[in-house]
């Protein structure tokens, strides 16, 4: 079986600066993926490049065996490929239902759509609570959720999710993050990104380190969890 | 004749104009934060444009009532061809480019289509003649002429449509999400260079609709008018708060009562006798600019602009 997402020497620069030296990963379909480490590993520019909004420098990706080098961002998402990015990027000014409408901005089944957002209010209540409200009044983990549902209202074979945890209160973060495992149960290919590498790879199936660019250790999320050096300086041990 | 009521109908005419054309400058700002100083010129080139359709094309005699709609397409294909033309081959290209960039090449263009029409354009080195609309009508105190009836009924209906269409259509939307957040917009699947081109598609046909009422109010139109009209149609989007469509239409006719009626009555108070007049309303309008800057810097209907997380 191939992968899903196939990821091969990808390099990004901006500039004259190599942000990207030269990674290689692949994503199973039902898998979910972390990528992990510190601020400046990479792990945005990847995702950012894999949407289509940093063109590489060199590399290939692979996307349901399709290339996507060279491909505009507004169209990888027809693709199947959702991004939901780092700081959340909310539409703050529409409401919830209308970030929700556009992020099922090319899809024509109006009966879908309407069953999909149903479907995100009640994956995230508040939401259908708040469903007329601007987005920009939401809460930073509100404002997440929202991010998340609006991704999935593309119906993306691949979802990224970039720093979901960030800015959030313990509670709001645990509530995040079992959302991910409750996407993962339905089947939910996810690629996910964060500095809180404890919570990224204890749902993770593999997970990768990042530093400066490179990716310097691969495993499971189990394997990883209980690697040394990954303790020492990802989860605060001494 | 100079009541009150008729200088107010005066300037409330002269604000739907500037609020028109505000239309341009505003879209396109809220948009790729550009401002578009060659807009004056777009507005002057629907002018042209509606004049040819008229002179050159329309046999001698063509009744108004079929000409007027026939010299607004005209107007609007120039106006339109040269805002997307401006945006594809001049302004895109300098996206990312430090905000100076665009700013010059915009006063280039300004400059440039000035004097191709100057020279290119036949007679146009002085006024032009426009076919007027001058028949009057008497509301109780007020005299308008079919020039300000077809100003009005045509700045209602421009704006009430774009209202709509931002607000309820798919592409609306998608411009909305453009104007907010430009990269996230692409990751929903928006084609973000074809938002911005219909921008300035929509703000040029404005200019357009403006130009053929001004031509048919006053008269006479000429390869400069897009200055100046230009400049008080930018005043009125940043005294609405630009990238407001709302405010921009506001603060057209805020800026257009303001100038009238300084213009008018300001002589009246003891000591100002030297600052009435015709002469000084610009003075005027651009003295409030500056007074609602002051004390309202992002303009009457502006939003402050907060940080992004």
């Amino acid at each position: 079986m191939t992968a899903l997402l196939e990821v091969e020497d990808l390099r990004v620069s901006y500039g004259k600066i190599e942000a990207v030296k030269g990674i290689s990963f692949s994503v199973e379909a039902g898998q979910v993926v972390t990528l992990i480490g510190t601020n400046g590993a990479g792990k945005t520019t990847t995702l950012r490049t894999l949407s289509g909004l940093l063109k590489p420098t060199a590399g290939k990706i692979l996307f349901d065996g399709k290339p996507l080098s060279g491909i505009p961002a507004h169209k990888i998402v027809s693709f199947g490929l959702a991004h939901s990015p780092e700081g959340r990027h909310i539409f703050p000014r529409l409401t919830i239902f209308e970030n929700l409408q556009l992020g099922a901005f090319l899809r024509k089944d109006k009966e879908g759509i309407e069953k999909d957002v149903q479907r995100t209010y009640e994956l995230f209540p508040i939401l259908g609570e708040r469903r007329n409200q601007a987005a920009g009044t939401l809460s930073g983990g509100e404002q997440q959720m929202l991010a998340m549902g609006r991704a999935l209202m593309s119906q993306p074979k691949l979802l990224m999710l970039d720093e979901p945890s960030m800015g959030l209160s313990p509670i709001m973060m645990q509530k995040i993050m079992s959302t991910i495992v409750e996407l993962k149960s339905q089947g939910t290919t996810i690629l996910l990104v964060e500095q809180n590498a404890q919570a990224a790879l204890s749902l993770a199936d593999q997970g990768h380190v990042m530093e400066v660019g490179n990716i310097v250790l691969s495993g499971t999320g189990q394997d990883l969890l209980h690697d040394e050096s990954v303790r020492k300086a990802y989860l605060g041990e001494d | 004749m100079n009541t009150l009521p008729q200088q107010l109908a005066n300037g409330l005419l002269l604000g739907s104009m500037y609020g028109l054309i505000a239309i341009g400058y505003t879209m396109v700002y809220g948009i790729v934060q550009l401002i578009n100083f060659a807009h004056g010129e777009i507005f002057m080139t629907g002018a042209f444009g509606a004049f040819t359709v008229y002179f050159y094309l329309l046999p001698d005699g063509t009744s108004m009532a079929l000409a007027v709609p026939l010299m607004l397409i005209g107007g609007g294909i120039v106006a339109i061809l040269i805002a997307v033309g401006a945006e594809r081959f001049a302004y895109r290209p300098l996206r990312g480019a430090p905000r100076l960039a665009p700013l010059i090449t915009a006063i280039g263009l300004s400059l440039a289509l000035q004097e191709v029409v100057r020279n290119f354009y036949p007679r146009a080195d002085r006024a032009v003649a426009f076919p007027g609309l001058d028949g009057t009508h008497d509301i109780g105190s007020v005299t308008i002429k079919d020039a300000d009836i077809f100003l009005v009924v045509a700045a209602i209906v421009c704006m009430s449509a774009l209202a709509f269409f931002v607000r309820k259509s798919r592409t609306g939307r998608a411009m909305q999400a453009t104007a907010q957040d430009p990269d996230t917009a692409q990751l929903m699947g928006i084609d973000t260079n074809r938002i911005i081109v219909i921008a300035f598609a929509i703000g040029g046909f404005f200019a357009a609709v403006a130009a053929v009422a001004y031509g048919l109010k006053y008269g006479s139109i000429d390869y400069r008018m897009g200055f100046l009209m230009g400049l008080k149609a930018f005043t009125a989007a940043v005294l609405g708060g630009i990238g407001n469509i709302y405010g921009a239409m506001l603060g057209g006719l805020v800026l257009g009562v303001a100038e009238t009626l300084a213009s008018a009555y300001i002589d009246d108070i003891p000591g100002m006798h030297l600052f009435g007049g015709g002469s000084w309303k610009d003075v005027w309008a651009f003295c409030l600019l500056i007074i609602v800057l002051l004390v309202r810097p992002q303009g009457l209907l502006g939003e402050r602009v907060a940080d992004r997380a």
